[in-house]
């Protein structure tokens, strides 16, 4: 016989702690852009880690520059379906000066992706009304 | 440790859906095909199997390891369950090679299936991008192919890859599935129909990624007085490697190459590594299967190659991070015609065309990619390979390599936070 089919529903309300990633948040929400250091070893992180991960130490909450530069980046116009309806977006991996790694974020402004281009200079913005998400942050071209 | 023989292999048929089968029977379709294949294996001899599969969402049925070896009759013997990303079947493969090597079983199946048809494509890639930070990483782009194109991005601006040579990968891979039953997708293409097909994330098209399948596939192994007891073609499992990364893509370091036998470290000055255009796992891994092996220069030692290519950039990345070519050369390297196969006709002018084959199965861009059977569906397709055995399971042998003595399986997980890289051989 050919087979059954049926629809199952599935929907949950995580409640999701940012643990002790929680004052990166709470500093978006004041405009702030914060990293990690190790004070032993002077590593920097733009994606915050509260472990060094060279030496095993406690790193310390430090902040990031609010310019930087297109390490890589695209533009998706498709997603997973939380962000469909969202699309195209712009993706980018910002690099800092002084600091060891990236951040992941939105690039907004260019139209196409042709006009972002690897190193080119982009400024930190925050959203006005905070969802204590990642994207409460967002580049645009800083010239 | 004592020699590890891959004894049989069988793979379901990789479909966008299989609503005739739950995930059970898919899984025993393939265990059936393994077993009819070495008819003096009894199901008896059997003394344990490894689970392989991805993601509880997909199939909404926590500890299904477990009803598929009870589907198998395989209780009340040793089972567990191996999760890690696109790789998991990589890794149950080598979870069965430990459970041999340390002599604590004979015989062991390493089965895996994955079933992605039960949701929509886009719940599905929200699924898979689970899969990355949950923190950081997937509330701003929640998209792997988006990570995937990031990385390519900066390896065309690091080393002038191109797009075309991307769409070469996608080319070659569908071409080969032509000849292999098993492939969800057997296309002609041309680099003009990949590049012209739906743009995913820029550069990435539709045509440059893997699809969602359901499948299942296993791999029988065991140890060397049982393989030549059961079959006069075992293929031994000569190297094992696995690397790991840091999961979030932005925090890969900028260091220095871990150098394979047949580089030198004037070949990398200037190059920041892993950075976001590399893949210290696969390189990682790499590295320790050719010790093990006793392989210093892989393009010559080396046959023929199925690695995990969910992206044409990705199997680009992974030629280099396998020291096939040089960091950076990876394009030039499918340009030029070495990973084709010889005896295809790809419609391209192809100057080093056979040099080393990879992907001679369809890869995971056209066989697809449910993803707890990839790893050992790659594994079937190398043993059938080294067997020669290529024209009695696909009743077809254009596929047939004549040369397939020594092949390399790769298994990729995230942005290449998990792999694998095993070397299997001829036995016999
Ligand atoms: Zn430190």
């Amino acid at each position: 016989m050919s087979p059954i089919v049926i629809k199952q529903p599935y929907h949950i309300e995580y409640l999701h702690s940012y643990g002790q990633d929680s004052p990166f948040f709470a500093g978006l929400s004041n405009k702030k852009l914060l990293g990690t250091k190790c004070p032993k070893c002077d590593y920097t992180w733009a994606t915050p880690r509260l472990a060094c991960t060279q030496c095993g130490g406690e790193t310390d909450w430090v902040e990031l520059p609010q310019t930087g530069r297109v390490h890589t980046f695209t533009t998706c116009y498709f997603g997973g379906e939380e962000f469909l309806k969202e699309t195209p977006f712009h993706l980018v991996l910002v690099e800092f000066d002084g600091v060891d790694t990236l951040l992941l974020s939105r690039l907004l402004g260019p139209e196409q992706p042709e006009d972002i281009k690897i190193g080119m200079k982009i400024k930190a913005k925050f959203r006005r009304n905070s969802q204590l998400k990642p994207t409460d942050v967002y580049f645009v071209p800083a010239e | 440790m004592r020699p590890v023989y891959m004894v049989s292999g069988g793979v379901s048929k990789f479909a966008k859906a299989r609503p005739d089968a739950t995930f059970q029977k898919m899984v025993k379709e393939s265990f059936d095909y393994a077993m009819n294949d070495v008819p003096k294996l009894k199901h008896s001899m059997i003394d344990g199997s490894v689970a392989s599969y991805f993601s509880d969402h997909f199939t909404r049925q926590l500890m299904a390891g477990i009803m598929a070896v009870d589907y198998l009759g395989l209780c009340p013997k040793p089972n567990k369950r191996i999760e890690g990303g696109g790789a998991t079947g990589g890794l149950c493969f080598q979870a069965a090679w430990e459970s041999v090597a340390s002599g604590r079983m004979k015989v062991c199946a390493a089965f895996g299936f994955e079933v992605m048809s039960h949701v929509p494509t886009w719940k599905g890639n929200e699924f898979i991008a689970l899969a990355s930070d949950v923190n950081f990483d997937y509330p701003v782009g929640g998209f792997y192919s988006g990570y995937y194109a990031m990385m390519v991005n900066r390896h065309m601006h690091e080393f002038g890859t191109t797009v075309e040579q991307l769409a070469m990968v996608s080319v070659k891979n569908h071409m080969n599935a032509y000849g292999n039953p098993y492939a969800q997708k057997r296309r002609k293409l041309t680099i003009a129909d990949v590049r012209n097909s739906t743009m995913v994330a820029y550069p990435l098209t539709l045509l440059d990624i893997c699809v969602m399948s359901d499948g299942a596939a296993t791999c029988l192994l065991a140890d060397e007085e049982t393989a030549f007891k059961l079959t006069d073609h075992p293929v031994k499992i000569t190297g094992v490697g696995t690397g790991t990364d840091m999961m979030r893509l932005s925090d890969r370091p900028h260091g220095e190459v871990m150098l394979a036998p047949n580089e030198k470290k004037s070949d990398y000055k200037n190059l920041k590594y892993p950075g976001v255009h590399s893949f210290r796992a696969g390189r990682a891994a790499g590295l320790q299967a050719y010790k093990m092996a006793g392989v210093t220069d892989p393009l010559k030692q080396i046959d023929f190659v199925e690695l995990h290519d969910a992206y044409t950039s990705s199997e680009i990345q992974t030629y280099e991070d396998l020291a096939l070519c040089k960091y950076g050369d990876g394009g030039k390297f499918v340009e030029a015609g070495y990973p084709f196969m010889p005896q295809i006709d790809y419609g391209m002018k192809l100057p080093k065309k056979g040099t080393i084959p990879v992907n001679p199965s369809g890869g995971l861009i056209a066989c697809g990619h449910p993803v707890g059977a990839t790893g050992l569906m790659q594994a079937v397709f190398a043993f059938w390979q080294i067997q020669g055995s290529i024209k009695k399971h696909y009743g077809d042998g254009e596929l047939q390599l004549k040369k397939a003595n020594r092949g390399l399986i790769h298994s990729h997980a995230g942005t290449g936070t998990y792999v694998t890289v095993s070397i299997m051989e001829r036995g016999w």
